[in-house]
């Protein structure tokens, strides 16, 4: 009885469909764990370096660095961090939204932009916007390395030394939770010191070799410190964005394969009870 | 008791080392440091190679290679801030270089885009004027 071959082989691609997208949600949810955990391990760097540099605030040097400096903003840097591939949910589109917004309110001053972009997404995106993207670094991988991505920050830093921009964010998706990530667009030059009460007593750091060496090379560690805690924040909120977007797309799956069963069932249903009532007609007709 | 100092060594990748120690040895890029408690605040780069914290009970050593990096000393507390990698100012120019060369790629394909675009534009053009001409003839030869 060939009784709704169609809607058969149409059940058949949707459940190899769900076999897939059920794959990738366990794939996503190991490797989100492994991600989460390389988040919390670059915790303690961040912090501590966060913790020299205030009291390196709170300290009078010498020497005052122009990372610490603010002055007039003529053309700002934006690194961008995205993920490498799709199939996450709205977390890139999400992350682009907010990015716009503000690269609107800077166009909107007159102020230049330049865009830097880690992740093939937010290369892809800035391209065909016509943004002017002067450094791309892509496919990091699961396990992004630090040393992959001096090159962007560098290029990014020399610019800011230059005055070639005048201030630097980082965009990237702030991981909240499992369920939650928050497109968040963060300042890295000039570095904003926290307000703190003044010290009595002055003290500076004896620096070796020099003041300006020391603290510059500091200062851009701590510029890498929080680049490379973007792009592993974001790595982790991709792979949880991943893992939602794709338990979602599994239960659609079973939905459409449970209303194509309902609609086979019934088609068979009807193609029975007609064929019994041609018998029967026929039988009566005799 | 003897003093002690706090003692943190992390790398951005990971924390290697956190608790109270006795004394330490650092390759400072000045020459060799040994810190003790109560040390004046100095600031630094370290060398690659090793790095040796005598811990509270004075017995133990241990030893942590780091591939240079900074060191922060405070009176009571040691913050060594490992790299992953060993730095160079070349390679670091190379690697900047590298990213930028990559994105000077994009936007030279970006223009075979818009190249693409204009050439499309200009084919369809062509073939208004095609059908137009078509059409005329169409007229004419009624």
């Amino acid at each position: 009885m060939a009784v709704g071959k169609e809607i058969r082989t149409k059940v058949k691609s949707v459940q190899n469909t769900q076999k897939i997208t059920r794959a990738m949600e366990m794939v996503a949810a190991s490797k989100m764990r492994k991600a989460q955990d390389r988040m919390t391990a670059s915790r303690p760097y961040a912090q501590k370096i966060r913790n020299v540099i205030h009291h390196l605030a709170q300290s009078h040097p010498e020497y005052k660095h122009s990372y610490m400096q603010d002055r007039e903003v003529k053309r700002v840097g934006f690194i961008v961090v995205s993920s490498d591939r799709g199939l996450c949910g709205g977390l890139n589109a999400n992350l682009f939204r907010t990015t716009l917004k503000s690269l609107k309110e800077w166009d909107a001053k007159g102020v230049g932009i330049d865009v830097c972009t880690i992740g093939s997404k937010g290369t892809s995106f800035f391209k065909r916007l016509g943004s002017n993207i002067t450094a791309e670094t892509s496919h990091l991988g699961d396990a992004p390395r630090i040393n992959d991505m001096f090159g962007t920050i560098k290029v990014m830093l020399d610019a800011y030394d230059n005055g070639v921009i005048d201030r630097l964010y980082v965009v990237y998706n702030e991981f909240v939770s499992t369920m939650a990530q928050n497109p968040t667009i963060d300042q890295l030059l000039p570095i904003e010191a926290k307000e703190e009460k003044e010290y009595a007593h002055h003290w500076d750091y004896l620096y070796e070799p020099e003041a300006k060496e020391v603290i510059t090379d500091l200062l851009t560690r701590y510029v890498e410190s929080l680049v490379y805690q973007a792009v592993v924040e974001n790595v982790a909120c991709e792979q949880s964005a991943r893992m939602v977007a794709m338990k979602a797309a599994s239960d659609n799956a079973g939905d459409i394969i449970d209303e194509l069963n309902l609609a086979y069932n019934k088609a068979r249903q009807a193609a029975i009870t007609q064929e019994i009532s041609e018998i029967v007609s026929g039988a009566a007709a005799v | 008791m003897a003093m002690t100092m706090h003692v943190d060594v992390v790398s951005a990748e990971e924390e290697i080392f956190a608790g109270p120690a006795t004394m330490l040895f650092a390759p400072g890029a000045m020459g060799d440091l040994g810190i003790m408690p109560r040390h004046a605040p100095l600031l630094t780069r370290i060398k690659p190679g090793e790095v040796r914290i005598v811990t509270e009970q004075g017995e133990e050593e241990i030893v942590l290679y780091v591939s240079g990096g900074m060191l922060e000393i405070q009176p009571e507390a040691v913050t060594i801030l490992a790299d992953t990698a060993q730095r160079a100012d070349d390679i670091d120019e190379a690697a900047a270089l590298e990213a930028k060369e990559r994105a000077e790629k994009l936007l030279a394909d970006q223009k075979d885009d818009i190249d693409y675009a204009a050439a499309s534009a200009e084919l369809a053009e062509a073939m208004a004027q095609l059908q137009a001409i078509s059409r005329l003839r169409k007229k004419v030869g009624r």
